[in-house]
């Protein structure tokens, strides 16, 4: 299942004084299975152009294909796109509301009009998927947890309607180094599992250049630049241009290589820079 | 969407509306509404309509962004015109059918209802659409200053309104993200019965509920750390002052009063 979005623009207060042009003129396409990263900063359109991606938001103009359905018409039925298009919103922990973990998680399953067994099924998956243990978990009070555990928590209510496409917008913000790494391991992990498109926001550039197939990078509204990780992070100037930055192991690479020549700047993990530079180093002797 | 409600929303601009004292639009839009009341015939109503088209045009304020905030009160006035031109007793202009007839008192008033309505729509907005929210607390604290003596907590109120005012697109806007949130997690709040509506707010509103006390909550550290600690010898930055445009509009409210009084009782 392939998502084409083409052309897309949407203005927020259209015809008020503070219309924003939030998005203009996008276009790009996912294949199936990628995990696609987005970057961009604060205010570029991210977060707008994820709500088109599952119908919360039309745009005034253009059309977005999901899986063969043009989604922007309006005889498209919303409620089989969300069953296949699963959104996590930037801090996902505070619209939890149930008494307890497991009916939290269950609201969407149930909302998919699935059956008990099903979803407590669909539930415990979840909760694994996220790392969590259900038995301890399932009945305490959402409220009670850490805020590590909330967001998975927040995040389960997604996975567990298993959809084709999951899309975590900022998944990491406001967490500890730990949480960090937790949560993008498990969207990996989850990526691999269900082998679903993911798309995932970012400002981690490394999480970015660590993870990705694809790279958008978006800067007023506009798709500023696409393409796999090597291809984004070798145009240094214009991402800097942007007010964005390259990994830190990119950064280190493109400076040696500003100095050297010989040395590859084209590099954006730890293990081959280490070869890289173990490599010049012995040339030279 | 939810974030386009106009009314009660404050217009950016530097006319000369927007720098009267707010104390200044307070009582003159207060001085509006009652005399749109006093006002009973045509040269009232006309002269109040001249009026408040002309601060309107003055104000820089677009008459269109104004009718939009009429939308949701539109219903209402249709209401109390259908009301009025059916149930006033008086010379029958026109028999309808069931007994239902007009008459020229019935119509009389009303049209007249429905243009002091629309009239007072547009006045009370226009307060609000001219005066930043912080502005006209301000205003209403210092003219509810006097009432101290009889232990009105005037400064208190003021900041509740503050307050109050500042958190109203905060919390519409947590109410959007929320909304869409369980949405995209296939809630429907659009179908079903009136009970099956009122359980499909429940995902919004307990996280809502969450949201306004940690926002509460921050927002009294927040001032506590800056050591807020109520009215008392409070000093302003921006000090009120009347200007001499404070007292031509005045002026001019004052003669505008004169002409509804003089057309009721005079004329
Ligand atoms: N609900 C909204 N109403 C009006 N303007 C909005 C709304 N949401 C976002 N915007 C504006 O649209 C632009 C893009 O915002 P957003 O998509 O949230 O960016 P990002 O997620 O990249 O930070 C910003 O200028 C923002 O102020
Ligand atoms: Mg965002």
């Amino acid at each position: 299942m392939g998502i084409i979005v083409k052309n897309i623009t949407h203005i927020y207060s259209e015809g008020l004084p503070h219309e924003t042009t939030a998005l203009d003129n996008v276009s790009f396409e996912i294949n199936d299975g990628e995990f696609v990263g987005i970057i961009g900063h604060t205010g570029s359109g991210k977060s707008t152009l994820l709500q088109h991606l599952n119908g919360l938001l039309k745009p005034k103009s253009g059309s977005i294909i999901v899986g063969g359905t043009d989604i922007t018409d309006p005889a498209c039925k919303l409620r089989d796109i969300r069953r296949k298009i699963g959104l996590v919103f930037q801090y996902p922990e505070y619209q939890l509301f149930e008494e307890t973990v497991a009916r939290d998680v269950a609201f969407g399953p149930k909302n998919l009009g699935l059956t008990e067994e099903e979803t407590e099924m669909r539930v415990k998956e979840a909760l694994g998927l996220v790392g969590l243990s259900y038995d301890e978990l399932k009945d305490k009070s959402p409220f009670e947890l850490s805020g590590g555990q909330k967001r998975r928590v927040a995040i389960a209510g997604v996975v567990a309607m298993k959809p084709e496409v999951l899309i975590l917008d900022e998944p990491t913000a406001g967490l500890d180094p730990k949480a960090h790494r937790d949560i993008l391991d498990m969207a990996e992990e989850i990526h691999e599992h269900e082998g679903n498109i993911t798309i995932l926001v970012s400002h981690n550039m490394a999480d970015i250049a660590r993870l990705c197939d694809r790279v958008i990078v978006m800067d007023k509204g506009h798709v500023a630049l696409a393409g796999t990780p090597k291809e984004v992070f070798s145009d240094e100037k214009r991402l800097t241009d942007i007010g964005l930055s390259l990994p830190p192991v990119s950064y280190l690479m493109h400076r040696l290589n500003e100095r050297n020549a010989d040395i590859k700047a084209d590099i954006m993990d730890i293990d081959a820079a280490c070869r890289e530079i173990q490599r010049f180093l012995g040339e030279k002797g | 969407m939810i974030r386009d409600i106009t009314l009660g929303q404050y217009y950016p601009g530097d006319s000369l509306i927007h720098r009267l004292d707010p104390r200044i639009k307070i009582i003159t839009t207060i001085a509006y509404i009652a005399a749109l009341f006093i006002a009973d015939g045509f040269i009232g109503l006309a002269t109040s309509a001249a009026v408040i088209f002309i601060v309107t045009a003055v104000s820089r304020v677009p008459l269109s962004f104004i009718m939009r905030g009429l939308k949701p009160i539109f219903f209402i006035i249709i209401f109390t015109f259908i009301i009025n031109l059916f149930m006033i007793p008086g010379e029958t202009l026109i028999s309808l059918f069931w007994g239902l007839t007009i008459t020229k008192e019935g119509l009389r008033t009303a049209v007249f209802m429905a243009v002091r309505l629309v009239l007072l729509i547009i006045g009370s907005s226009l307060l609000t659409l001219t005066t930043k929210p912080i502005s006209l607390t301000d205003g209403i604290e210092s003219l509810l200053k006097p009432l101290k003596v009889i232990k009105v907590p005037a400064h208190e109120l003021a900041m509740m309104m503050t307050i109050a005012l500042r958190f109203i697109p905060t919390l519409l806007e947590e109410t959007d993200k929320i909304m869409k949130a369980q949405q995209a997690r296939g809630a429907d709040f659009e179908s079903g019965n009136i009970f099956h509506r009122a359980k499909s707010l429940i995902p919004i509103l307990v996280p809502l509920f969450i949201s306004a006390f940690r926002i509460a909550q921050e927002l009294a550290m927040a001032m506590e750390a800056r050591c807020y600690h109520g009215g008392d010898n409070r000093t302003r930055m921006n000090a009120m002052k009347m200007r001499a445009g404070d007292f031509v509009f005045m002026v001019l409210t004052l003669a505008f009063i004169g002409i509804i009084i003089c057309e009721r009782y005079f004329i």
